[in-house]
């Protein structure tokens, strides 16, 4: 071949290449450059936010007059990434930072695709619909420091799992119907094998879960709600699946072992009063071999009561909003008689939690809570009590 | 804006009356946990350091299993107090040809009743024709009992019941472990064995001795001291759970013999109420205190405040026959099956609070009540046993009010 047709067929070539769209048929090298939020960032059509929320507190507790004095706690830190690449296709995700850098994960990452708006893909790393709180857990929208007990220790709050699923909502007059179901990697098993001597789901929270369900049955989550416009929603949701381990590399090494979930929750206006809460019934399949401590059936409930008593302009803040709040709560980590007695078995827990907030905007807030707590052993002895005082403040960015 | 600050003194005042919102510390008596007086900064280091390794809940990832009876030292010993029927310790052998068997081949002496996940817990063979049960007991003043020196005991035994007062408490002699190491005052036999003390037969030499068993038996965590996790037999003789052996370093466990030893003695209360000191009195008339001795001394030890310290045990570390009715035909050491070391009797009046608001009394936590306890006191006691039935209702309640005051 002549050099002059040489340079003519690279000629060509190139004005080929040069034509054709940069995701299609883009060098290698540049790879990373040839992403769509790089092209629609370019014609202005992206649309991509950064937020997140903080909040502190302090503490002041004492446990049968045993204190640990005062202490002051960074509680979270959590950043959030949203973006539409088109009307229908949602992506957000949630770092959270927990006492500083003492615990860092990755709580939501996870992708909307949007078909018709009853009926969506959601894929990722989801936040799990169990009860409300669970979804629903970001520090400014609540006007108490701590997170409710059986939105924590029942159901695993925040519990997140990889998953696939679909969502979406049926309007119906003044009603609307919401569902979400999801295939999970489901929790693990340490909610036996754990530390806390109890059945705990929230030690089922291996981060494993993330790469590869350890026993490869996967688990399902499902939550169906009615919301009436103006007064407010009630849900029931469930979870379920296999916990434990039972086979490796093909071999069968423990029996099956199931855990289920099932929560229910409200949160509705009366008036200028909000009441909100959650109940939560879980049904551990438990081998015997274990001993009584590790509960079959445990159950638990919150209910919260906010209340605004005061309102107005507060050093030159408008609309300054001042709630009362109360919280009840109830756990009972093992329900059943002992084997060797008959006698009821303990460990169940009793608090109250009465407090106040000072909304300066919506998303901005400061709290004071007094919490009292009784802790009954698993044997049943005199409960433990545990008082303090907490002052935080939480805010939106 | 005024309005606002007018509420700064008062919100001043709220946090000044804070502490009577939070709960009160219970008195001195009311709790068996705690340190005992004049430790020094270092020893309190020490104490808190065993404190909380003793209420370490292990999990299979950090060894616990693979079958055990309890997943932590705090859990047979709430608050430091007596157990539950819950963690009872079953204990096992047979006697063959005169010679008691604690039939290790088949998992004995201990059951360990419980499995981590995927394990299977053992059940009594069906060799096992001796079998008894051990109620956990307070581990409170612990280090007291342990620093009276052998000599006490010795001079406290009549095996041969020489004053004829028809009670022969006599010391068990029990083989050491290979890492217990003497202190001058401990005494041996020709056969090498040494004096033990702590347990329901008096079969462990000293608090590592019982720690160490513990850990292992109780618990099946292997210590520096004892590399082997309890097997059960019936599956198979390998041993195994999933961490590496030792699954504790003997520092921890040190640790918590020196929590053990420093752990403070039960209080008594109401000591100048009329009744309790009646009772007290007529405890001593029908000679419960021959064996419940009132009070002991401590020899010289390396813990200052354990020194040379007069206490109030209510017992005499010695092994006494206890009749029939509570001859489970099981023993340890040169025990005999009826005879049961002396229980001390401090802190019984707050046993119901780590009971789970009942009590479970004697060794198996038959009796139901401190009355049905003394009831079921039989053999050398049987006497005192008697002489309390003898009593008048009043009588008997001012014994009880006495023994619930310790």
């Amino acid at each position: 071949m002549k050099p002059i047709s040489i340079l003519l067929f690279w000629t060509i070539l190139i004005q080929y290449l040069g034509a054709q769209t940069p995701d299609s048929l883009g060098a290698n090298k540049d790879a990373v450059y040839q992403r769509p939020f790089i092209f629609e960032g370019q014609k202005g059509n992206l649309t991509a936010a950064v937020g997140g929320y903080l909040e502190a507190n302090t503490n002041y507790f004492s446990t049968d007059g045993v204190s640990e004095g005062f202490s002051m706690e960074m509680r979270r830190f959590n950043i959030f990434l949203y973006s539409t690449l088109k009307e229908r296709i949602k992506f957000i995700a949630e770092l959270e930072f927990e006492h500083g850098t003492e615990e860092i994960a990755l709580e939501t990452a996870m992708l909307d695709f949007e078909l018709a708006p009853a009926l969506a893909f959601r894929a990722g790393i989801v936040l799990v619909p169990l009860g409300y709180f669970n979804q629903n857990h970001d520090s400014p929208k609540w006007e108490f420091i701590d997170r409710p007990l059986v939105s924590t220790t029942l159901i695993p709050a925040t519990y997140s799992d990889v998953g696939f699923g679909l969502h979406g909502t049926i309007p119906l007059n003044s009603l609307s119907f919401t569902y979400e179901t999801y295939l999970l990697n489901g929790l693990q098993d340490g909610i036996l094998a754990n530390t806390s001597n109890r059945t705990f789901l929230p030690a089922g929270k291996n981060e494993e879960r993330f790469g590869e369900d350890n026993n490869g049955s996967p688990s399902l989550a499902a939550r169906i709600a009615m919301k009436k416009r103006g007064l407010g929603e009630v849900g029931f949701s469930c979870f379920g699946g296999y916990y434990n381990t039972f086979k490796k590399d093909g071999l069968r090494v423990d029996e099956k072992r199931k855990v289920f979930v099932f929560a229910f929750d409200y949160n509705f206006s009366f008036g200028k009063a909000k009441m909100l809460g959650e109940a939560a019934l879980v049904k551990t399949e438990v081998p015997s071999a274990i001993g009584q401590a590790f509960g079959q059936t445990q159950w638990g409930i919150h209910a919260d009561v906010i209340y605004p008593i005061w309102s107005g302009g507060l050093f030159g803040w408008e609309n300054v909003k001042l709630n009362a709040a109360f919280r009840f709560e109830a756990i009972d980590y093992n329900v059943g008689i002992f084997d060797e007695t008959g006698g009821n078995i303990g460990d169940h827990l009793l608090a109250i939690v009465p407090g106040f907030s000072l909304r300066f905007s919506p998303n901005t807030l400061l709290k004071v809570n007094y919490r009292y707590r009784w802790d009954t052993d698993l044997l049943g002895n005199p409960a433990v009590k545990t008082a303090g005082f907490q002052f935080g403040m939480a805010s939106y960015f | 804006m005024k309005k606002w600050l007018t509420l700064i003194p008062l919100l001043g005042i709220s946090l000044l009356s804070c502490e009577k919102l939070l709960p009160p510390t219970p008195a001195d008596n009311e709790v068996l946990d705690g340190p005992m007086d004049g430790l020094s900064p270092t020893q309190l280091q020490i104490f808190l350091e065993g404190d909380e390794a003793f209420a370490e809940i292990f999990s299979p990832q950090t060894g616990l299993g693979p079958i055990f009876v309890a997943t932590s030292c705090a859990g047979c010993h709430v608050g430091d107090g007596k157990g539950h029927p819950f963690t009872t310790l079953t204990r096992f052998g047979n006697y063959t040809n005169g010679q008691f068997d604690h039939l290790l081949h088949l998992g004995g002496g201990q059951l360990q009743n419980r499995a981590i996940p995927g394990y299977t817990a053992e059940t009594l063979p069906p060799e096992a024709t001796g079998i008894s049960r051990f109620t956990p007991p307070a581990v409170t003043g612990l280090g007291l009992l342990a620093a009276v020196p052998d000599e006490t005991l010795l001079a406290l035994a009549d095996p041969d019941d020489v004053n004829e007062d028809g009670i022969s408490g006599r010391v068990n002699y029990v083989h050491p472990p290979s890492f217990f190491i003497p202190s001058v005052w401990h005494h041996s036999d020709a056969q090498g064995r040494y004096i033990g003390r702590f347990g329901k037969k008096a079969a462990a030499v000293d608090l590592l001795h019982q720690t160490v068993n513990a850990y292992k038996q109780d618990m099946g965590i292997t210590s520096d001291f004892d590399l082997q996790d309890p097997i059960n037999y019936a599956v198979t003789s390998h041993p195994t759970d999933p961490v590496a052996d030792p699954e504790l370093p003997a520092a921890t466990v040190q640790s918590v013999v020196f929590y053990l030893r420093t752990l403070k003695a039960p209080a008594p209360r109401d000591q100048h109420d009329p009744e309790v000191v009646q009772g007290r009195q007529l405890f001593m008339d029908i000679q419960c205190g021959k064996c419940h001795i009132p009070t002991m001394k401590t020899g010289i030890s390396d813990i200052e405040a354990l020194s040379e310290i007069e206490f109030h045990p209510y017992t005499d570390l010695l092994l006494h026959d206890m009749g029939a009715a509570l001859d489970d035909g099981y023993t340890e050491g040169s025990a005999g099956s009826a005879e049961w070391r002396t229980p001390p009797l401090w802190g019984l009046g707050l046993s119901a609070n780590a009971q789970g608001g009942s009590i479970f009394l004697l060794h198996d936590g038959r009796a139901r009540s401190i009355e049905e306890a003394v009831l079921l006191h039989g053999g050398e006691a049987e006497k005192s046993r008697n002489a309390f039935q003898q009593l008048s209702v009043q009588e008997r309640n001012a014994i009880i009010q006495f023994l619930e005051s310790l």
